[in-house]
């Protein structure tokens, strides 16, 4: 492995005569170097757990390993689209992202078209500081300050809402209304931090195409709708697309830190059913088998979007 | 932004009447939201700092009443919140230290148009982005390498990310002229001597930024701590105990260390001033670090 200075010139003579695989690694091997620590990484801990993938397909004990376990074809499978949980928590999982994609995803759109109207630097500057906080709050502290919030005997918006005069409202403990909060909740901790793709797509926009549609008469409101989102709209798309590619996602700790044992109905989803089927109850190839599902489905969706992208003329995800 | 100002001064027409009550609109709603962002830890921190009686009464909105650090006294007495603490720190610099340390080397490695090899292995990397093993394979590796309850299931098992290596890799390609790398080979440096003395101090402001992803990213994270911390409490990061005491509240607060003070039993000023406890840190350095999230994010967003 040890190279003088000159050998490693990629035009010195005595490279020219070797090939293959070991010319290169004469030549580069302090890349090769350099890549050794990151790519033990990504196989041992991202390939290897490829391997318990197996599992899915087999009578998994853990007594006897991965290889001692008996193959068992898709049982497992069947058992699991068997259960009544596994139907709830695909359709929960697709109810809460189908609703954070229609609440969510244009709030970042509208208010950095909001923003863009700001004027004032320092005011704009100040708002998105704060506006971007959230994002960079665990889900453990946001839902904290869910429940001191909205708590119904002491959160203080209930308590400003029996001050008015109405009675309260159980924001985290009714199905229906955790549903909502959950949203909304989701909403706020995205929605500052969403507005930075958008907002450095905004300042690419052309400022003639604005003094031309002036030059035509156009106000602020026709300006946005015909100069502003007309050159956002393939980030938009793009954004939408990649979304999609998510349907099947989903936050564990999101849903973990807002689950309350008074409104469950919503809260089983597909990455809070991999968690209590293994790790809590020990149920590791029908934990398994669901997690294959849902990321053979993600996967499937993201190719598809790229796809779709692809074909609109937008640049691609992948 | 793009809209240039007329010159010319302008007289007060109906057009510039509905303009300015269009700004106001614009501005008091911004200034709504964005308070939405605020108020509830000017009202979390009031509520922690406040006299107990008050809280219990419900009188605590967004000015504390009979001020004391009585609930912040106990919160550094329990020593399993400071001990959880402690963890969080540790956890989340050697975290920080080996992401960014691999992310680097390899973003540099693979971005040499020479190397051979270099595609399969950018798609190895990338791969792991879109298709995971998942929780449970995950899980069972833990357990197969004896990891579960021990610092390195928080430290090692996500410390390569694939996105902020796309994120680097196209920083390396866009700002570090392939010339410069050139020459510095010719005149006979090796690859570690580029990286060490060019590419590094070049990259300062994106490896402050990958960095910030990894720490701000590990600290926030407490799933994989749940999933693979079970008997040895003491390796509890912060946001872990956090949950425990806070969200889950299957645990209560222990003085330890004898003096009780203030008495405080009141759990809504304790979780109160626990979740200021644990959003400070970040607080802190957030208005330091807002920009490099800013650019760091757009970089990742052209991809790569």
């Amino acid at each position: 492995m040890k190279r003088s200075e000159t050998q490693r010139n990629p035009g010195s003579l005595n490279q020219s005569k070797k090939n293959g695989i070991l010319r290169y690694l004469q030549r580069d091997w302090q890349l090769y170097v350099l890549m050794f620590l990151p790519m033990l990484f990504i196989l041992v801990f991202k390939f290897l757990p490829y391997s318990g993938l197996s599992i899915a397909f087999k009578d998994y004990k853990v007594a006897k390993g991965y290889a001692g376990s008996e193959w068992v074809g898709f049982s497992i499978f069947q058992k699991v689209f068997g259960k009544r949980d596994f139907g709830q928590a695909v359709g929960n999982t697709l109810l809460l992202n189908v609703l954070d994609l229609v609440f969510g995803f244009p709030m970042p759109i509208i208010l950095a078209l909001i923003l863009n109207e700001i004027k004032n630097r320092y005011f704009k500057s100040v708002v998105q500081t704060l506006l971007y906080l959230p994002h960079f709050l665990s889900w453990v502290i946001i839902g904290g300050i869910g429940y001191s919030l909205f708590s119904v005997s002491s959160g203080v918006v209930n308590v400003l809402i029996q001050n008015a005069g109405n009675s309260p409202i159980p924001f985290l403990q009714d199905n229906t209304w955790w549903l909502i909060s959950y949203v909304l909740i989701g909403v706020w901790q995205s929605m500052g931090w969403g507005t930075i793709i958008y907002l450095a797509a905004i300042t690419g926009v052309n400022s003639e195409l604005y003094e031309a549609a002036r030059v035509d008469g156009a106000g602020r409101l026709k300006q946005c709708l015909h100069v502003t989102i007309p050159c956002i709209r393939s980030t938009i798309v793009t954004l939408l697309i990649m979304n999609l590619g998510k349907l099947m996602g989903g936050s564990f700790e999101r849903i973990y830190a807002l689950a309350n044992a008074k409104a469950t109905e919503y809260t089983t989803t597909i990455p809070v059913l991999v968690y209590r089927w293994g790790i809590e109850s020990g149920k590791f190839s029908e934990a398994t088998a669901l997690g294959l599902f849902q990321s053979v489905i993600g996967l499937a969706l993201v190719i598809g979007a790229d796809y779709i992208a692809k074909r609109l003329g937008e640049d691609g995800l992948i | 932004m793009s809209q240039n100002q007329y010159i010319k001064p302008r007289a007060w027409t109906k057009k510039r009447g509905k303009d300015l009550l269009v700004d106001l609109f614009f501005y008091g709603l911004l200034l709504a939201i964005s308070m939405t962002c605020l108020l509830p830890f000017v009202h979390i921190f009031a509520k922690s700092i406040s006299q107990e009686a008050y809280v219990i009464a419900n009188k605590i909105f967004l000015i504390p009443k009979g001020i004391n650090f009585n609930a912040y006294k106990k919160v550094f007495q329990d020593a399993s919140i400071v001990r959880s603490l402690y963890v969080s720190v540790i956890v989340t610099a050697a975290f920080t230290a080996i992401g960014t340390f691999l992310t680097i080397s390899s973003a540099y490695a693979l971005s040499r148009v020479q190397l051979k090899g270099r595609k399969f292995m950018t798609f190895l990397i990338m791969f792991t982005m879109y298709f995971t093993a998942g929780t449970i394979p995950d899980y069972l590796l833990m357990n197969n390498l004896n990891m579960l309850d021990t610092w390195w299931c928080m430290i090692l098992p996500l410390s390569f990310a694939a996105y902020n290596f796309l994120i680097m890799k196209n920083n390396f390609k866009a700002s570090i002229p392939d010339s410069l790398i050139e020459s510095a080979l010719i005149d006979g440096a090796s690859h570690f001597k580029i990286l060490s003395h060019i590419v590094v101090p070049l990259s300062k402001p994106i490896i402050a930024t990958i960095s910030l992803f990894y720490a701000v990213g590990r600290w926030n994270a407490y799933s994989d701590a749940l999933f693979y911390i079970k008997q040895r409490v003491d390796l509890r990061p912060l946001q872990l105990k956090l949950y425990y005491l806070v969200v889950a509240a299957s645990e209560s607060f222990k003085a330890e260390g004898g003096t009780a003070v203030g008495q405080i039993t009141n759990p809504e000023v304790l979780k109160a001033s626990c979740i200021i406890f644990a959003t400070l840190p970040i607080i802190c350095i957030y208005p330091f670090v807002q920009r490099y999230f800013v650019q760091g994010t757009m970089i990742g967003a052209v991809k790569g």
